[in-house]
């Protein structure tokens, strides 16, 4: 049971962010049962998930050749690259981050589509920094 | 303070179960990767990392303290965070927000049909000769039944030496080939190498298939690098065939019998392009998709030549009026003129900073 939990993708949780956990239509837009439980787009899990599965794919055939100091030695620079952040409600520029990845050189669609710098949005700041150390 | 309580999460994954959410993802990924506690457990000490076990209590230890957060992922052990935008930034890439609103909507508005993406219903078609490659396109863009476009331009410059043609959803061709260009550039600046048409063909492959065919996009790559010229096609899922002649769009299977009617290897430069405008224009007579003129496309090792229109359309009406109207053609029956009176209330005079 634990095996397969474990390497599952674990489904992407939709719940409404309202008040007492009511839709805020205003906000969030409609809402139905069925697209809080299950993803509504066949794109959306892959998408998510992209990044995280294909590191762990290069890792394992990195380990698989090289030994088990390699895929350690990368994810100990991942985790250093990881931690050079901003405040959580300003976007950083993941520069060291991008460059372990070699993402610093080539274009995909998360360049292009929903640029952070070019959001509308903006979170709350207080409750973004405070959710970020846990204390929410 | 230890390395993992003053983890900040990458924008992608922020957890939900408070301020380890590195160590957390770290350990499931060494877990999937050695498959046995044992081993983790003494890699993680040795690395100084604290060591967390995975097991059943540590989870139900840790969705309690989220119980706090209304998430439901959190039955799944948190590996990636999924709320929406109060604590959490936009992510980049494709958003997939709007499906819900248009599936909703959809079923709320039932019985309007929701607008259809401009295709290129197109033929497309390309042959290996004895110096390069012929590309050859129509030209005509439709939306449903409508032609939207009747000078679409289907082949696109890849780089100096490679030109790809597209048929499927216009914006998905134009954006797979402009983002294969520009990664391309970038490669060929950062290595100082001219890319060989292998590498484009790949880098389609890898892109197409990782979107599963939802980018319509149908593409004829056709270049001459140091290795010869090569043909390849790569299709919406991301299959890729290596061919002496290809067509591909809703005319390809008029284009391909003429393709396969009259090719033959080692063709001269004439003889091919005529072969390629045959195999175009048997797809504008047969398909509705695909009309307007034929735009072809000659690579070889010394030069390209981009020719657009090959062949115009016999069937274009010219305008037979002028539809500029002089002042006066319309009747003034009456006329009446309100001043807009307007005071002036305040006057300030701000100096800029002009160092």
């Amino acid at each position: 049971m634990w095996g397969i939990l474990f390497y599952s993708v674990p489904v992407t949780g939709f719940c409404p962010h309202g008040s007492y956990g009511v839709q805020d239509t205003l906000r969030s837009g409609f809402s139905s049962v069925k697209n809080e439980i299950l993803p509504s787009h066949p794109l959306e899990l892959s998408e998510k998930n992209f990044q995280v599965n294909q590191e762990k794919m290069n890792f394992a055939t990195v380990r698989n050749i090289q030994g088990l100091h390699a895929p350690l030695k990368l994810q100990m620079e991942y985790r250093a690259a990881r931690q050079i952040q901003r405040l959580p409600f300003l976007q950083s520029s993941n520069l060291a981050l991008d460059t372990l990845r070699n993402s610093d050189e080539s274009i995909g669609f998360e360049d292009i589509l929903n640029d952070p710098y070019q959001s509308e949005l903006m979170g709350e700041p207080h409750m973004m920094t405070e959710y970020q150390l846990g204390l929410l | 303070m230890e390395i993992d309580s003053i983890s900040s999460g990458s924008p992608a994954s922020p957890s939900p179960l408070g301020a380890q959410p590195m160590q957390l993802n770290g350990c499931r990924s060494f877990r999937s990767m050695l498959g046995s506690p044992d081993i983790s457990l003494a890699n993680n000490a040795y690395w100084g990392i604290p060591s967390r076990r995975w097991d059943a209590n540590a989870w139900k230890r840790q969705s309690s303290s989220a119980e706090q957060l209304p998430v439901l992922m959190s039955l799944f052990g948190g590996e990636m965070s999924l709320l929406r935008s109060p604590l959490q930034p936009p992510s980049p890439g494709f958003s997939f927000d709007l499906t819900e609103r248009n599936a909703v909507l959809g079923r709320l508005l039932e019985g309007s049909p929701p607008p259809r993406p401009v295709k290129t219903g197109t033929t497309i078609s390309g042959m290996v000769f004895r110096d390069g490659v012929v590309l050859g396109a129509d030209t005509r863009a439709t939306s449903g039944d409508v032609v939207a476009d009747k000078m679409c331009a289907k082949i696109h410059r890849i780089s100096a030496n490679m030109y790809c043609c597209g048929a499927g959803t216009a914006a998905d061709t134009q954006k797979t080939t402009d983002l294969l260009a520009s990664n391309l550039a970038l490669f060929s600046l950062n290595s100082q190498r001219a890319p060989r048409v292998l590498m484009a063909a790949s880098i389609l492959q890898d892109t197409l298939y990782r979107y599963g065919g939802q980018i319509g996009a149908h593409l004829i790559l056709g270049g001459v690098d140091y290795s010869g010229a090569h043909l390849y096609t790569v299709g919406p899922y991301g299959s890729v065939d290596k061919l002496p002649f290809v067509s591909m769009g809703s005319g390809s299977m008029a284009a391909l019998g003429i393709l396969e009617d009259r090719y033959k290897p080692n063709m001269e430069v004439e003889e091919a392009k005529v072969l390629v405008r045959d195999s175009v224009q048997a797809g504008i007579m047969g398909d509705l998709g695909s009309g307007s003129n034929v735009d072809l496309c000659v690579i070889t090792a010394q030069a390209v030549d981009y020719i657009r229109p090959y062949q115009e359309s016999q069937y274009t009406n010219g305008r037979n009026r002028k539809y500029k109207y002089p002042p006066g053609t319309t009747a003034l029956l009456s006329e009446k003129v309100v001043p807009l009176r307007m005071e002036l209330v305040t006057e300030a005079v701000q100096r800029m900073e002009t160092h």
